[in-house]
């Protein structure tokens, strides 16, 4: 993360809150939403401060299909744009994340997770969207999807998604929980100008010149904004470098590759993790969202008891941070994964665990948190 | 013949390999030229025209012609267009969808950009039928229509294009077929430089996948029928109730437009503006 060089202002305020403030740091000035709870304040927030922002728009829509949909619109007309949501309306989503990828609009996109499937809980916290996150929409694609555990850590990874979106053209998640979205506890704001903002690379060359979908080094085409003078076709469906649709073998597999390509090839500026006392740790957890706040103190508790734990709190989910994952692995003989579903990321620990580590899961989907002493039973007794 | 040649040549795109995807007769071309011979008698710069296309045949043509086009998913054109306009209201933005991508899938997305009064014209290609995917049943299919997914004939109601507009408060709502390429020229050029929601529909004949399924032997002879039974709106209102049941009035049912949502939107948050001056990024 940037430097934060000294404080605006100290505000007392919940993670939804956090949320408006890092989009309005990074420049977010389009917002298109439906209310659904709990991430309707990130709604109620922006729809408060977006109209006294120079140009920004706030338009609540008739659905989350349509939320989206005008968020990759103003996007392509040039804007950064986002829209919230929780389960029922990310599900409602999945289409145009799709469009997205395929049309590489950067567009962020919360979704606060409550629990589910259908209406399921509301009001409650649960993690059950992290491999629809990764996996929801059709089709073989790339996506980014981050986390965050606290109020403040909501501000500056909603800061880092528009970061990533810009930066490579795609569409960036970031999942909340409800106990994480909700919560009220100290938030730095930092100064506008304070933090790194990336803004998308535009086409440099004279119109005529400009070929909207040409691979380069980056793999990450510059974006004209419409009717900056650089006319192009945007199109869901497969197509060439000129933007128009092809059937072509070479030409499919060159936009998919170099789809996947632009997100792999910056892996390691895309995996945020972040160790706690895993210098000396035998046994470890892999955490992410509210949980991994539970993590934390249960690795104090363990270690006041005599265990060597440790913590890997996952900020960056999809792609999958497997090198600091791994690392875990081959060092601990117990990896304790806790989340509040019946285990999603625990598939992916599982999934790259090539030595004897014990993957153990902890599971909870009662639409309650998982306390720090669920976390240390298992990191006590090995 | 001249200036057809010129028009193209401004016009549609030079580096899309042609053929097209229309079926011989499709009546989608004849609007395509329409719009083209609207924006250019307007003098619009085609920087500034972007055309957001929905799903289906009539989604397709936004391909061929060198504006701005976005060819969005199924029944979507309206949100994004609501997005493109919303983020940039110098634009002129123009949706072209079918009758089942706004009426079915889009059904509350179109009513919803209506009521909303964005300042979008949208065209509805009306061909009763889903074309693309080979000839199914659509909101607009008239009563007792076969297809190939009512075998039976269609027993539900269809929507009617222009009294929907209507009902949901559009300024602008317009009716033509691809027939009266003149009267949509006009429309067209009407529904461009109003502001708000502009609605006009299209009827524009499918003998591909309508015409053979309902006993049109070949294209001239829907056309035929189309043109036949389309009746200017003012001499429709004077026919017998038997009469107005065969045929169908075309022309403009509404013109009274008002300040699109956009404009609004932008004057209110100036207001807001001026009472609390904030910092950008604050």
């Amino acid at each position: 993360m940037a430097s934060k060089k000294r404080a605006r202002n100290e505000i007392f305020a919940q993670g939804n809150d956090a949320v408006v403030e890092g989009a309005l740091l990074a420049g977010c000035t389009f917002f298109a939403g439906y209310p659904i709870t709990p991430s309707t304040e990130i709604a109620e927030g922006m729809a408060a401060r977006l109209p006294l922002v120079p140009e920004g728009v706030f338009i609540q829509m008739e659905d989350e299909i349509a939320s989206l949909g005008a968020a990759i619109g103003a996007s392509l007309a040039g804007r950064k744009a986002m829209t919230a949501t929780s389960g029922p309306g990310f599900s409602l989503m999945q289409e145009h994340i799709g469009y997205a990828c395929m049309v590489e609009a950067p567009v962020v996109i919360v979704n606060v997770m409550r629990g589910g499937p259908s209406t399921g809980l509301p009001t409650s916290p649960a993690q059950g969207d992290v491999q629809q996150a990764r996996w929801g929409t059709h089709g073989d694609h790339p996506i980014i999807v981050l986390s965050a555990s606290n109020v403040q850590e909501c501000l500056e990874m909603t800061v880092v998604a528009f970061n990533f979106a810009e930066k490579y053209r795609t569409p960036v998640i970031l999942l909340l929980d409800e106990v994480t979205a909700h919560t009220r506890e100290r938030l730095t704001v930092p100064e506008s100008g304070a933090l790194e903002i990336f803004n998308r690379v535009t086409p440099s060359m004279p119109p005529e010149w400009f070929v909207p979908y040409e691979d380069g080094l980056r793999g990450v085409p510059p974006m004209p904004a419409i009717g900056s003078g650089y006319r192009y076709h945007v199109t869901g469906l497969t197509h060439d470098k000129n933007g128009f649709p092809t059937s072509r073998p070479e030409e499919i597999q060159a936009l998919i590759l170099r789809l996947f390509r632009k997100i792999d090839q910056f892996f390691y500026d895309i995996q945020i993790t972040e160790g706690y006392a895993l210098e000396d740790a035998e046994v470890a957890v892999v955490a992410y969202g509210s949980v991994a706040r539970s993590a934390r103190l249960a690795v104090d508790l363990a270690r006041q008891q005599g265990a060597r734990a440790g913590l890997l709190h996952l900020k960056t989910l999809f792609p999958f941070p497997r090198p600091a994952v791994e690392e875990v692995l081959r060092r601990c003989h117990t990896v304790v994964v806790p989340e509040m579903n019946m285990g999603q990321i625990s598939r992916e620990v599982k999934r790259v665990n090539a030595g004897p580590a014990k993957v153990r899961t902890v599971n909870r989907i009662d639409g309650q948190i998982i306390t720090p002493q669920e976390i240390l039973k298992p990191l006590v007794r090995g | 013949m001249a200036t057809v040649t010129e028009r193209i040549h401004e016009y549609l795109r030079h580096n899309k390999k042609f053929p097209h995807v229309l079926c011989p007769g499709c009546g989608h071309g004849i609007v395509l030229g329409s719009m083209i011979r609207s924006v250019h008698a307007l003098g619009l710069s085609k920087d500034d025209v972007v055309l957001v296309a929905g799903i289906g045949c009539s989604g397709r043509v936004a391909v061929y012609v060198d504006f701005n086009t976005v060819h969005t998913c199924h029944g979507r054109a309206l949100t994004v267009a609501t997005g493109i306009k919303l983020a940039n209201p110098r634009l002129k933005v123009l949706t072209v969808m079918g009758d089942g991508d706004a009426l079915a899938i889009g059904g509350n997305h179109f009513i919803h950009a209506v009521r909303r009064n964005i300042g979008v014209t949208a065209l509805v290609l009306n061909n009763s039928i889903y074309g693309m995917t080979g000839g199914q049943v659509s909101p607009t299919s008239p009563c007792g229509t076969t297809t190939t997914t009512t075998p039976l004939g269609q027993l539900e109601r269809p929507f009617d294009v222009v009294e929907l507009g209507l009902a949901c408060g559009a300024g602008y709502v317009a009716r033509a077929t691809s027939m009266h390429a003149l009267l949509l020229d006009r429309l067209l050029q009407e529904a461009l430089s109003r502001p708000g929601f502009c609605l006009v529909e299209v009827i524009s004949p499918c003998p591909t996948q309508y015409g053979r399924k309902n006993g049109f032997k070949t294209a001239v002879e829907m056309y035929r029928w189309c043109k036949e039974r389309a009746v200017q709106r003012d001499r429709w209102d004077t026919l017998s109730k038997e009469r107005q049941a065969e045929s169908f009035p075309i022309g403009v049912f509404r013109d009274a437009t008002q300040a699109g949502f956009e404009e609004r939107y932008y004057a209110a948050c100036a207001a807001a503006q001026e009472k609390r001056p904030c910092p950008p990024g604050k």
